[in-house]
């Protein structure tokens, strides 16, 4: 029963809920910083409204099964990363050992469902935005993996997220010394190119590719897509929170809540003052001063600084 | 009026779809984007795949080659969805009237909702067409 609760309403609706309403903060923080008035906070939830009520077309070259299920599988997955984080910060105790690794194994999925799908509508462009996508995994996931050991080694070589908070409400914020300051930076980067945000959106680049993997979708597949999206706008940056930030544990839920705004506010300055870098130099950013800093933040974190 | 319409009257993603034009009124449709005009407050976005699209914006007198490619776009986007057709071209083909490569306005290809006259149009008659529009739409709900 529990865990149902667990599942549907803080997994799934809750998640929902807050990563459309963080979407519809960035489109108003993006409108006020390019002097606009920019759409309504909820504009989201609309959008969302109105592509469930459209025509679901289907491309005559698609393979029809992996075309429908992709995005299912990406929302899937989503919905499960942010159950156990939402377990963790409710009943640290009730983890699981090895869940920052499940964790980790999830988030990676939803760019791998957007591969997915994107192969399998038949569109040119949506295959070069899939294997951009592709390239993009493979340039940020060694970082963003070095960047979560160095947590990991702080606390005493736990791999369990509950067991990670409660050592930083005993022993200061991970982010607090400068192993973990250097991992916390790496973190937001890689999360902006999870995120697939400008300046790392090679993958959706709409004014090149017409919005890559997604141009074949329509209707309520692009919905769930556009959902997915919006939920890991908040399973992201709550997951950086609870690795360097203390979660909701240190200073409870209304200082955790003010963590996330300061997170996505980062994140949607980051997006608004960058210009969108080529794959070929988003695979040199992550692998030569990201991937450097990374590894120095973990040899930093063993020698104890 | 339901839900769905409802939804869709408040976030229309546009599609831009240049028939042929002089590149006028596709700068005036770009012009409604800019935080002059910033149409995104009603909610509006220019997509960029078709299948994306609520609303065609239609610009340039089709001529015989683009004809077919207006009919198949139009066939693609998820329906409903609408057409307005913008600037003195789209609307009666304009100084290209006898030219032997343009024998139909767009209207008798696609069925066209609103017309936008001008050439170009400033984005005010564009953004004045849409309200227009959305209030046509919603008088129609209610009658049926």
């Amino acid at each position: 029963m529990t865990v149902l609760f667990l599942f549907v309403a803080l997994g799934f609706v809750a998640t929902a809920v807050i990563g459309l309403l963080a979407c519809g903060l960035d489109r108003k923080v993006t409108a006020r910083v390019q002097y606009r008035v920019g759409p309504p906070l909820w504009q989201p939830f609309i959008d969302m409204a109105k592509l469930l009520g459209k025509e679901n077309l289907i491309p005559a070259g698609a393979s029809q099964i992996t075309f429908f299920a992709a995005p299912l599988v990406g929302l899937a997955a989503v919905t499960l990363v942010s159950t156990i984080l939402w377990l963790n910060s409710i009943h640290p105790a009730r983890g699981f050992g090895g869940d920052l690794i499940v964790a980790l194994y999830l988030l990676s999925i939803p760019s791998i469902s957007l591969m997915m799908g994107g192969f399998a509508s038949g569109n040119p462009y949506a295959s070069l935005g899939a294997s951009r996508e592709m390239k993009a995994i493979l340039s940020y996931e060694l970082p963003f993996v070095l960047a979560i050991i160095v947590p990991v080694i702080k606390s005493g070589y736990a791999i369990r997220l509950g067991t990670i908070t409660r050592f930083q409400l005993q022993q200061g914020l991970t982010a607090g010394n400068l192993s973990g300051l250097l991992a916390f930076i790496v973190a937001v980067l890689c999360v902006q190119a999870k995120l697939g945000l400008v300046p790392f959106d090679v993958a959706e680049a709409e004014a090149e590719i017409n919005s890559g993997p997604l141009i074949e979708y329509s209707g309520a597949s692009l919905a769930v897509y556009r959902l997915m999206k919006s939920m890991l706008f908040f399973v992201l940056p709550f997951f950086l929170i609870m690795l360097f930030l203390g979660g909701a544990h240190s200073g409870g839920w209304p200082r955790c809540a003010l963590k996330y705004i300061g997170l996505v506010a980062l994140i949607t300055v980051i997006r608004n003052t960058n210009p969108r870098l080529r794959i070929d130099q988003t695979v040199k950013f992550f692998w030569g001063p990201v991937t450097l800093t990374a590894a120095i933040a973990v040899l930093l974190a063993l020698a104890g600084v | 009026m339901g839900v769905k319409l409802n939804a869709l009257l408040k976030s229309p993603w546009v599609f831009h779809l240049s028939t042929g034009s002089c590149n006028n009124c596709d700068i005036e449709v770009l012009d409604c984007l800019t935080p002059r005009f910033d149409i995104e407050r009603f909610g509006m976005l220019l997509a960029g795949s078709v299948r994306h699209a609520d609303v065609l914006l239609v610009t340039g007198s089709a001529n015989r080659k683009s004809m077919e490619r207006v009919k198949k776009l139009y066939e693609q986007v998820p329906k409903p969805c609408l057409v307005v057709a913008i600037g003195e071209c789209a609307l009666s083909r304009g100084m290209f009237i006898n030219s032997y490569n343009c024998p139909v306005p767009v209207d008798k290809i696609i069925p066209v909702d609103v017309y936008v006259p001008g050439c170009p149009p400033r984005p005010e008659a564009i953004i004045a067409a849409i309200t227009k529009l959305i209030g046509k739409v919603k008088k129609g709900a209610e009658k049926s």
